[in-house]
């Protein structure tokens, strides 16, 4: 019996030790490919900056991280706070939330629609939805440009009917990078909220209905609460590309009104800080992965009230 | 299956009493038990009253009439079924009470107001799901409460009332419960305490049994219609099982294709079916043809194939002429010598023992078939086999005539 045993106990190890074996190139490539660049990240921002970019190895210096939020006076070399670097987090957070909210605002009812409709129509509208996700993000952008600058459609059009005399300046300004994020982020919005408004027993809200609930307490008391798994993954889907936009905030905003992936790439370009370019980045994963927490336990919350 | 039609049929006539009571003048007076309130029916007064009442889906050419020009009245504390087979419009009728979709043509009234432009939310009538819809993110007592809180009862009020219908419905141990985590048994209660918590004038009930076991939808049978008396709330129940229909209505009416082929009480359906499509929906049925010899007051003389010359009833307003379709139930025609009085003549094709009762498959001599129902008795009766030559006799007051 004893025997009988070991053998099982064997076999139970073989077995294990072939998973491992197995998965091993998989494993190999998510390491390298996935954390690797990070741990590389995080040791370049913990190095003193090399005179013409790139680091100094060997070193260590708490410069990158300190530059994240303060700057030493030129004159008396004392620590203060750097202002242009907080207020690009502001920006950054702020029109990320901006973003957010609005494309809730408006990817609710379109979500609400779309599942609404018969189900052949439904796969046209969603469809349609993400067809700008066949199209690079590049020439998204710039076609926005086209329809906000000074002489583009928005203005020549308002100005023809005579309603605006001098065109209106949205470029470059935060508007503009909103507007931008808006129009790219949309669709990040709309398809986990139909996706959770198509299992959406419509009957519930006849029951409302029935129940004496008005069209805002049915929207607020039954289907809200139902969606609210896909409320918060569009939100996450769109906050943290928004947190990181690099290329929309480039291009509509033009040179001042940077966002957070603007500095960082200033920082390992023209900046020639890459350690401070390093700590940035970690900065912003960090802050992408509050969000995420707070994504984790209100979705695992969610599905618990639903058993 | 003799069994069941033999005890329907005997609950059925327990019933008639209080049925020819109800349809007569005098309405008996019956007291709602809930909050105190006493809900008197006044004779005559409808709680609801459908009134050329049209229903199209679609357009164009893919236009379809859920119902057909329907007209009925449904009166206080009625526990009104509304009985046909999937597709007969018995579900879009209730639906346009309820105020899911609205009429294409007609009226429907609500103790004489026309509620058909109104909202769901707007109209004091509650609906039982046939899927319960209950709310899942809520637990029990909350679903129940959901309707007074939206009528923005006072919390006290509307606690003290989830508890009265958890107590009604006996669900008080599993108030804190997840709907999702209680049986479908359970949940069809919640739904009905939920949709009778607001205490409508009507509730309306979607085939709310159909997802029940057999043991389970017979006691939810019984556990309703105390609830309606209880309640004193009007009810009405949609349904395509007439087992369930003739048990428990006061009054059915029989849907077909969009329109209403007949209304009445369980017995006035059963016995005097007005159209083939009743006759046969409801029961088991023979029909035999003959020629009307003569007709007056509600009453035929018709000439069977046989040269037999027996009595009919005629359904109201109706007086033929030339040939007309008989209903004869298989309990209401008996076994006698094939001998000249008997109705009809054939042979004994096949004999299935039933219990209480055995079916005798009959082949009658023009080529048709018949069955006739025996109650069984212990030793009694003489054996009949395959083969044998037996004679029908139908009694004067066993066949009705059909309009069509």
């Amino acid at each position: 019996m004893a025997n009988a045993e070991e053998i099982a106990r064997a076999a139970d190890a073989r077995d294990i030790r072939d998973r491992w074996l197995l998965s091993a190139p998989a494993l190999v490539i998510i390491l390298l490919a996935a954390t690797g660049p990070l741990f590389v990240m995080l040791a370049y921002s913990f190095m003193l900056k090399g005179d013409y970019g790139d680091v100094q190895f060997g070193t260590f210096s708490l410069d990158g991280w300190t530059s994240v939020l303060f700057q030493r006076d030129i004159f008396d070399d004392t620590l203060g706070l750097a202002d242009a670097h907080l207020s690009i987090f502001w920006r950054s957070i702020s029109l990320s939330f901006y973003t957010t909210v609005l494309t809730l605002l408006f990817g609710f009812p379109t979500a609400y629609f779309i599942a609404t409709r018969p189900p052949k129509t439904r796969e046209v509208w969603v469809f349609l939805v993400t067809i700008p996700f066949w199209t690079n993000l590049l020439i998204r952008t710039f076609a926005m440009q086209q329809v906000i600058r000074n002489e583009g459609l928005v203005n020549t059009a308002l100005m023809a009917l005579g309603i605006i005399k001098q065109p209106l300046q949205i470029m470059n300004t935060d508007a503009a990078i909103l507007l931008g994020m808006i129009y790219i982020y949309l669709p990040l919005m709309v398809l986990p909220i139909y996706a959770s408004m198509e299992k959406l027993d419509f009957r519930l809200v006849e029951a409302g209905y029935d129940l004496y609930a008005g069209r805002w307490q049915v929207l607020r008391r039954i289907i809200f609460p139902l969606i609210k798994p896909g409320v918060i993954a569009g939100s996450i889907l769109v906050f943290i590309p928004s947190l990181g936009a690099y290329v929309i905030p480039r291009v509509l905003g033009g040179g001042k009104n940077m966002m957070l992936g603007n500095l960082i790439e200033l920082q390992f370009g023209a900046g020639r800080n890459w350690p401070l370019g390093a700590a940035i980045s970690i900065t912003l994963m960090v802050l992408v992965m509050i969000a995420l927490l707070f994504y984790v336990r209100n979705a695992s919350g969610s599905e618990g009230a639903h058993g | 299956m003799g069994t069941r039609i033999e005890s329907l049929l005997r609950s059925c006539q327990a019933d008639r009493l209080v049925v020819t009571i109800k349809t007569g003048t005098h309405l008996p007076r019956r007291a709602g038990a809930l909050n105190g309130v006493i809900v008197p029916e006044q004779p005559g007064k409808n709680a609801i009253e459908v009134r050329g009442v049209r229903k199209v889906f679609g357009t164009g050419e893919n236009q379809v009439a859920a119902l057909d020009t329907v007209s009925v009245s449904i009166r206080e504390n009625e526990f009104f079924t509304l009985l046909g087979p999937s597709g007969c419009g018995k579900t879009t009728l209730l639906r346009l009470i309820a105020g899911f979709d609205f009429p294409t043509a007609g009226e429907i009234l609500l103790h004489g107001q026309d509620i058909a432009p109104l909202p769901p939310y707007k109209r004091p009538v509650n609906t039982v799901f046939q899927s319960y819809a209950l709310f899942p993110h809520m637990t029990v007592a909350q679903n129940i409460g959901f309707g007074l809180e939206m009528l923005g009862k006072p919390k006290g009020e509307t606690e003290a009332r989830v508890a009265q219908m958890l107590k009604l419905v006996k669900m008080e141990a599993l108030k804190a419960r997840r709907t999702s985590q209680i049986s479908g048994g359970q949940q069809q209660r919640v739904a009905l305490a939920r949709a009778l918590a607001p205490q409508p004038k009507v509730l309306l009930l979607d085939e709310p049994l159909s997802a029940l076991d057999y043991k389970l939808r017979k006691e939810m049978q019984i556990e309703l219609k105390r609830l309606q008396h209880e309640t004193g709330i009007t009810f009405i129940f949609v349904t395509h099982d007439q087992e369930e229909a003739l048990t428990m209505s006061d009054r059915i009416a029989v849907m077909s294709a969009g329109k209403i082929l007949q209304v009445g009480t369980p017995r006035d359906i059963y016995d005097r079916p007005a159209e083939r499509f009743v006759a046969d929906f409801i029961g088991e049925t023979n029909f035999i043809e003959g020629e009307v010899k003569s007709a007056a007051d509600g009453r035929a003389t018709v000439r069977l194939s046989t040269g037999a010359e027996i009595p009919a009833s005629l359904p109201e307003g109706f007086t033929p002429s030339g040939s007309v379709t008989l209903v004869v139930r298989p309990e209401h025609a008996h076994i006698g010598p094939a001998d000249a009085n008997a109705s009809l003549r054939g042979t004994v094709e096949n004999v299935v023992y039933l219990g209480t009762d055995t079916h005798l498959h009959l082949k009658l001599d023009d080529g048709s078939a018949f069955i006739v129902r025996r109650q069984n008795s212990r030793g009694g009766g003489e054996a009949l086999a395959p083969g044998n030559r037996v004679g029908v006799a139908i009694g004067p007051n066993a066949a009705q005539a059909l309009k069509d």
